[in-house]
C-alpha cells in the first residue's frame, strides 16, 4: 500500500498536515522546526521536518546533502534541478518539498546501478562529450532518461523538442542530442 | 519568502472546508508552477496555502463523451496533451498544451491552475524600482512607454498592457468551454469567456473567481469543428517560449464554404481574446489565402500599439491567416 492510500485510510478528517500559524523560521534552514514529511529518495525512505517554504530542490541539497541536483535559475526556466517524481521528470525548484510528501524521488545519484556502474545515458554523455562545464549535466541526464522512457527520443526533432526544458549555456547541444540518440536504443534493451 | 500555514485536503469536500476555515488571505496551490514562483519573487505572499494537488477525484478526464469533453481540474497538462482522441479530434486543444512550457513543467502544472497563470510582464515580475498597477494598485505602469515588445495590443488600458501568457485558455475560448467551480458558498458554472477580466482600472483583478473558489472541472461541448482545428503559436525560439502571437482556430466547412469559424488569440491581448469580427467575416464565404488574410487583419482593427510592439499587428494577422489554412487542410483530410 502506498502512502497516498494510507492517508486516505487513516485520516478521518480527510485533511492532513494543517500547520497552526505562520512561523518565524528562516527559509529553508536545515533542521528548522517545520512540517514532517515522509519521502522515498533514491529507493531510501526518509522522514524529515521541512520548513514549509523549502523547495524539493532545497530538500534534496540542503537536507539530504545530495549535491548532484543543481540550482540554476530557481524559477523553473533552466532545468538544472530536474529530478524524477514518481517516475516523471519535474523541476524540483518549483515544487514545495511539502508537495513531495509520500512520493518517490530519483535524483542523478540514484541513476547508477547498485554497484556504481554508470547508467547507459551517463556513459553516453561521456562518450559524446555532451558537456563542457557540467553544471547543467545532471538535469540534462535526468531529462534525457525521461525523454527516452516517454518515447520522445525517436528522432532528432523529437529529442530537440522534448529536451527544450534544459538549457546549456556552454552550448553542448549537439553532443547532448548525439548522446541521447546513442543511448535510446540501448536503454530500451537495458531497462525493464 | 514569508512563511505560511499549510493545509492539504484529500477530497473536494475537505478542500471547501479548508477554504472556509482559512484566512481570507489564503491562496489555493495546485501544481505551484506560477504561485510558488511568484512567492519566491515576493510578488505573492499568502498567509496560508490550501494545497489541492491531492484531490484524486479531480485528476481524471474523459474525451470520449458524445456531448462534451470533461477535464478534471487537477489533471496534468502532459497527461491531457498525450491523449490520442484529443490529438485526433481536437488538435487545437492538444497542441495548446504540448506547445506550452517545458516537459517538466507540463508534468507538474494542472489544467485548472494553468488557466490562472499570471503574466510574464518583466515589470510585474521584476519588482522595484519599477511601478506596476497589477503588483501594487495605483503605483503606475512601467511597461507603458517602456520596453513593451512582448506586451498586449488588444484589451489594454491606461493602467496595464500586460499579456495573458497562457495557451490552453486560448484554445478553450475558441471552443466555448465552461468551468465548474466550488466554494464555501456553493457551486457555479462559468463560461470561459467570462473567466478573465480586461485590466481596466483594476489590473490586479485578473479573473472573476473569488479567492476561496476552486475550479473543479473544465467542460468542452463536442463539435465537429474540433477535427479541423489548430493552435498556431509563434515564438522567438522554436520551443519553450511564450507566444508573441498565437491563434486557436477551428472550422466547419461545406465544400469550400465556411459554415463555422472559431478564432481565439493569445500573446497579443490582456486576456484570452475571441476574434468574433474575424469569425463573422469568414462565414458563408470561401476560405482562400486572401479571405484568411483579410480576417486576420480585421481581428486587429482595434489594436493599440506601444513603442516596440507594433509588429504584433502584422504578425498577429499572419498568424491567424496561417492557422486558418492549417485548419482548412485538416478539414479536407478528416
Amino acid at each position: 500500500m502506498n502512502r497516498n492510500e494510507l492517508q486516505e485510510v487513516v485520516t478521518p478528517a480527510q485533511s492532513i498536515l494543517v500547520s497552526t500559524r505562520p512561523g518565524e523560521q528562516s527559509a529553508g534552514a536545515p533542521g528548522s522546526s517545520g512540517l514532517s514529511i515522509d519521502i522515498v529518495v533514491n529507493r531510501q525512505r526518509r522522514q524529515l521536518d521541512v520548513d514549509p517554504r523549502a523547495s524539493l530542490l532545497d530538500l534534496v541539497r540542503d537536507h539530504l546533502h545530495l549535491m548532484g541536483t543543481k540550482k540554476g535559475c530557481d524559477h523553473g526556466q533552466c532545468g538544472a534541478c530536474t529530478v524524477h517524481l514518481d517516475g516523471r521528470r519535474v523541476v524540483s525548484c518549483l515544487m514545495l518539498a511539502l508537495q513531495a510528501d509520500g512520493r518517490e524521488v530519483t535524483t542523478i545519484e540514484g541513476l547508477a546501478g547498485p554497484n556504481g556502474s554508470l547508467h547507459v545515458m551517463q556513459q553516453a554523455f561521456i562518450d559524446h562529450d555532451a558537456l563542457q562545464c557540467g553544471y547543467c549535466t545532471p538535469g540534462q541526464i535526468m531529462s534525457a532518461v525521461a525523454c527516452v522512457r516517454e518515447g520522445h527520443a525517436n528522432s532528432v526533432a523529437g529529442i530537440r523538442e522534448y529536451m527544450s526544458g534544459n538549457l546549456c549555456r556552454c552550448g553542448a547541444y549537439v553532443g547532448i542530442v548525439a548522446a541521447i540518440q546513442d543511448a535510446a536504443p540501448r536503454m530500451q534493451g537495458a531497462e525493464p | 519568502m514569508r512563511s505560511f500555514a499549510y493545509a492539504r485536503p484529500l477530497t473536494v469536500m475537505a478542500a471547501v472546508q479548508a477554504l472556509a476555515d482559512a484566512s481570507p488571505h489564503a491562496r489555493i496551490i495546485a501544481g505551484g508552477t506560477t504561485l510558488y514562483d511568484l512567492m519566491k519573487l515576493n510578488i505573492e505572499a499568502p498567509q496560508a496555502l490550501v494545497d489541492v494537488s491531492r484531490l484524486g477525484e479531480l485528476t481524471t478526464f474523459d474525451t470520449s463523451g458524445t456531448r462534451e469533453l470533461v477535464f478534471g481540474a487537477m489533471a496534468r497538462m502532459s497527461d491531457i496533451a498525450a491523449d490520442r482522441t484529443l490529438q485526433t479530434d481536437y488538435p487545437a486543444l492538444a497542441e495548446s498544451l504540448w506547445l506550452a512550457a517545458s516537459p517538466q513543467v507540463r508534468n507538474m502544472a494542472t489544467v485548472g491552475g494553468n488557466l490562472l497563470q499570471r503574466t510574464r510582464c518583466a515589470y510585474f515580475r521584476g519588482g522595484a524600482p519599477y511601478p506596476c498597477n497589477k503588483r501594487q494598485p495605483g503605483s503606475g505602469c512601467a511597461a507603458i512607454g517602456g520596453l513593451d515588445r512582448s506586451h498586449a495590443i488588444l484589451g489594454t488600458s491606461t493602467s496595464c498592457v500586460a499579456v495573458y501568457p497562457g495557451d490552453w485558455a486560448v484554445a478553450l475560448a475558441a471552443f466555448d468551454a465552461q468551468l465548474d467551480t466550488v466554494s464555501p458558498r456553493g457551486e457555479r458554472t462559468i463560461p470561459i469567456d467570462e473567466l478573465h477580466r480586461e485590466p481596466g482600472e483594476t489590473p490586479h483583478l485578473e479573473t472573476i473567481l473569488k479567492p476561496d473558489e476552486l475550479i473543479v472541472r473544465i467542460r468542452v461541448p463536442v463539435t465537429v469543428a474540433g477535427r479541423a482545428s489548430t493552435y498556431h503559436k509563434i515564438r522567438d525560439r522554436a520551443s519553450y517560449a511564450f507566444a508573441l502571437a498565437s491563434a486557436a482556430v477551428a472550422l466547419r466547412v461545406d465544400g469550400d464554404t465556411v459554415r463555422e469559424a472559431r478564432i481565439a488569440l493569445g500573446g497579443v491581448a490582456t486576456r484570452p481574446w475571441r476574434a468574433r469580427d474575424a469569425e463573422r467575416a469568414l462565414m458563408g464565404g470561401a476560405l482562400t489565402e486572401g479571405s484568411a488574410r483579410a480576417a486576420g487583419e480585421l481581428a486587429f482593427t482595434a489594436a493599440r500599439t506601444g513603442q516596440y510592439n507594433r509588429f504584433k499587428v502584422e504578425l498577429g494577422a499572419r498568424t491567424i491567416a496561417e492557422a486558418l489554412m492549417i485548419a482548412k487542410g485538416r478539414a479536407k483530410t478528416s
